[in-house]
This record gives C-alpha cells, structure tokens and sequence, in this order.
C-alpha cells in the first residue's frame, strides 16, 4: 500500500473524531491530531483501535504514543504493514 | 403541614415506548389501544418459555437526527438510547435551549434520570472481549457506557445541565421514583428545571431471568398482542418490554416567566417500602406498605380520594393485580361503583422494567390535559376477585373522554419498594 492509499483511507478513519473541520480539510503530514484537529486525547486510543482493525496490524504502546501527528500514523502503519510481508 | 416553597408543573414530555416512539405516535396509539407486543424471534432460537416482547421501533433517520456520526459510533448501549431519545424530545418539547460548547452550564438546572440494565448489551460485549484476552481492545467508551448513571451523565453533556445530574435504581419503581426525586428537588427551592425520566433496555440477558422465575406469559407466543392482560381473568405472567420517558419538571414561576406550555402540575407523591414484612419479600410486596404509601402520595397533595378520576395502575399481567387492586381499594376506602377509572398502560407496551413508570407518567399527563382515558386492553372477562372489590365499568375498554382532575400513579418493584404520584390539572 502507497503512502498516499494509506493517507487517504487514515482519513476516513480519523474524519469522525475532528473537532477542526478547517484544520482537517488542510490535512498534512505535519498536522497535528490533538492540536490541530483538536481531538480529544481519550478519542485518539479509540482511533488506534479503528486503525488496527482496519489495516489489520498490532500497533504497540510505544509506537502509539509516538503517533502525534497524520505523517507519523501514516509512518508507523506503512512500517507495520511491511513487517506483515 | 411543611409549606412547599414552589409549585412543580409539567412543560415537557418524551417518550420510546414499544407501542409508539415520540409523543405523536406514542398518543395516538394508547387512544387507539394499540399494543406494540410482537414475537421475538431470536427469544425462540434461545429457548425462551416466552417468546413475545416490546421493543421500540427506533429509526435511523431518527438516530442520526439526535446524534452526531460520532456520538453513534460511541454509542452502543440501548436503554441509555433511549433514553436519550426521550430525554432530547422532552427538552425541545419544553422549548429549553442547550448551553453550546463552552458557556457557562445551567446552574439551576438538572435531571434525575432512573436506569436499570440500561448497557447490558455493551457490557455483554466487554465481557466476551476481556475474556478472550482483548482487554486492549475494549475501547474508550465501555465505563461510560455501563456504569449505573450512564444515561444522567449523558444527558448532563447534551444539554449541559449544572445542577444535580445523577441517576436513581428502584426496580420496577424507579421511574415514577425518578419523577419524585426531581419533583421534591424542585419544590424545596434547589433547582428551577428538572429533566426526570427511567430507561431500560430489551435483551434477552435481561429478561431472560425473569423467564427462569417463570414470571413471564409463555402462553402467547402465538398471539403476541393479546400477550399482555391486566385485570384479566387469565392473566398468567407479565411481558417484557423496553423504552424510556421523560418529562421536564419545572416551578411554576419559571414555566409563567419563560411562558411556557403547562401540561399539568404535580401535587405531591410518596415513595416507602414494606420492608420485605409482613407477606412482603424480595419480590412480593407487603400490603400494608403500599396502602401506607397511597395514602401518604393523599396526603402529601392534600387531596381526598373521592377527588381521584383516574388511577394509572402497576398492574402487570400477574397474579398481584388483584392484591393491587385490594390495597386501592382499602387505601382509598372506595370500592364498586365509587371507585375511580383505573388502567394499565403495561396491556399495551408491556411492563419496561425501570423504564414504566416514567412511560407510564408521560401517558398519565397525556390523559391529564387531552382529558380521556386509554383503553386498558386485553381484559375483556374482568378476573372475577376484581369484581368483587370495584365495578366493571371502572375498567375501560376503549378511550374514554372524560374531564381528568386527578390522575394517581403508582409503582411498585423488587425489594418491596412502592412509589405514588399525584398528576393534578394546572389551575392558576
């Protein structure tokens, strides 16, 4: 899967939980998701759980915690989802 | 007497009941004697004895107009939907606003709001996670979803109530119960506006120990809508059904300023227990104390019961409707023809647990200012021991019109608890 398939399917996971629709519409790698699209911090452990299901992949806790912003999500599941090849 | 510092009048009312979901449907089907009972498919693949339930028809469309897409996705757990749903319509029915985003709350504004198993299905689901090892999994919204005041808490965001929020639990009481509680708040001077209201939700993993009590009727499956029969001389065991309603309790003086529409005033009530003496137990009640809580619901509105049109009754299908009736009737100290109307709402939509007697006050109300009575149906040979205490005509069969002063309100629920509240028509 491409950075940009992955990008694009993270983004209807996320959709739901943005509270910054401007801020969402402007999406980029260095988009924060608690600052920028001010989700709320509990809501971004319910995202991790649609993201595992989604993509099918365990996403630890350290590597979660390093999840901050959309380029590092999108990071960590194309990581992941090479160590499943 | 203690002089009440406010008088308490009804200005909103919402209601998901499995005969009618929202006040329209809901009216319009107890006038008519409509039951919302059907069969249950899935009560027969688990080898339930009774096989019949009421469940709310609650559309998608409607959900999706009360939530937003991720106030759905977090949310699972069916009697806190409902009520919800019953807690939204009473609100904008009162024409209350919501405190948006980041005003300040309502100070003077709260709710009690009575549950029973209210999450079960999306506890069922936690269980079955935690057990197969995936505590990970579980998610944010399991705590908030299940806890007893789930549905307090939720209200408490949506509108943004500063008040007393919290949820109260009485069994088969706690609806009418829940109204009390908000009542009395109101009426000491602690609060200008109270959402009240119970919910409970419909799940085999509820219902199915009353099954195993064998205090269900399993002799209708095939005939769902006769299932259900108050009063009936062959009135075996009671339906299950699930819902919720609300009702927006507010001072007097606060509905005259917002000049809002006035249903009705409540005049007092009274809850007790018989303290599982005296015949009384963990299931049965003790006679005396729920004479005793009649006649302390008469006393607390300062009414006399010849002033009573119209007794909405716990009257579940069971063998404790005569017992019912009997204490009534001996509380009152009326019987035949003096006797008031009396009905059952639970011939229609079943008995819906902690969600009835909020359900069953909302149709109370409705009586009260459209001045009928409902049909109490299925109840075509009146049980011969009724007879012998009060007149048949006090029973209707179908809608009634008739001017509605009083209604009386009773409930009654495991652990010997009783509750009584006393509707009264809005007189300036």
């Amino acid at each position: 899967m491409t950075r940009s398939e992955i990008e694009a399917q993270l983004k209807t996971i996320i959709k739901p939980y943005v509270q910054n629709e401007e801020a969402f519409e402007n999406l980029s790698p260095e988009t924060d998701m608690l600052q920028d699209l001010q989700i709320n911090s509990a809501h971004l452990v319910d995202i991790i759980l649609d993201m595992e299901e989604h993509f099918d992949i365990e996403i630890d806790d350290e590597t979660a915690e390093k999840m901050l912003t959309v380029g590092e999500a999108i990071t960590a599941t194309e990581n992941l989802l090479d160590k499943k090849d | 007497m203690e002089q009440h510092k406010n008088r308490v009048v009804i200005t909103g009312l919402g209601v998901v009941a499995p005969n009618g979901v929202g006040i329209p449907d809901f009216e319009k089907a107890i006038k008519a004697g409509q039951s919302g009972i059907e069969f249950i498919p899935e009560l027969e693949e688990l080898n339930f004895r009774c096989q019949v339930g009421g469940i709310p028809k609650v559309t998608d469309e409607l959900l999706s107009a009360s939530f937003t897409e991720l106030e759905l996705k977090r949310l699972s757990a069916k009697g806190v939907i409902y009520g919800i749903l019953a807690g939204l319509e009473a609100w904008k029915d009162a024409e209350l606003t919501f405190a948006e985003g980041d005003a300040e709350p309502n100070w003077k504004y709260g709710t009690v709001f009575g549950s029973g198993m209210s999450g079960i299905n999306t506890l069922r689901d936690a269980i079955y996670r935690t057990d197969d090892l995936k505590v990970r999994k579980l998610g944010t919204t399991m705590v908030e979803q299940t806890m007893p005041s789930a549905i307090s808490a939720f209200l408490g965001g949506k509108l943004g109530l500063g008040n007393q929020v919290t949820t109260n639990a009485s069994a088969c009481s706690t609806g009418t119960e829940s109204i009390l509680m908000a009542y009395e708040r109101i009426r000491d001077g602690k609060a200008q506006i109270m959402l009240a209201g119970s919910c409970d939700a419909d799940s085999p993993h509820v219902w199915g120990g009353f099954d195993a009590m064998r205090v269900l009727n399993y002799k209708s499956n095939e005939n769902p809508k006769a299932a259900s029969r108050p009063m009936a001389s062959d009135a075996s065991g009671f339906v299950p059904g699930s819902g919720a309603g609300a009702l927006v309790l507010e001072s007097l003086d606060s509905a005259k300023a917002r000049g809002a529409k006035i249903y009705g005033e409540i005049a007092g009530g009274f809850v007790n227990s018989g303290g599982q003496r005296g015949g009384g137990t963990m299931t049965a009640p003790n006679s005396m104390g729920i004479q005793k809580c009649i006649e302390g619901a008469l006393r607390d509105s300062k009414i006399e019961p010849h002033e009573i049109d119209l007794i909405s009754g716990h009257l579940t299908s069971t063998m404790g409707d005569v017992p019912e009736i009997e204490n009534w009737s001996k509380a009152l100290e009326l019987s035949g023809k003096e006797f008031p109307r009396v009905n059952s709402l639970k011939s229609m939509t079943g008995h819906c647990l902690s969600a009835a007697g909020s359900i069953e006050s909302v149709a109370c109300v409705l009586q009260l200012a459209g001045n009928y009575v409902h049909p109490s149906i299925n109840c075509e040979e009146v049980h011969p021991k009724i007879l012998e205490l009060i007149d048949e005509s006090c029973i209707p069969h179908e809608s009634i019109q008739q001017e509605n002063t009083i209604i009386a309100k009773s409930s009654f629920g495991f652990g010997d608890v009783n509750s009584c509240i006393i509707f009264k028509k809005y007189r300036a």
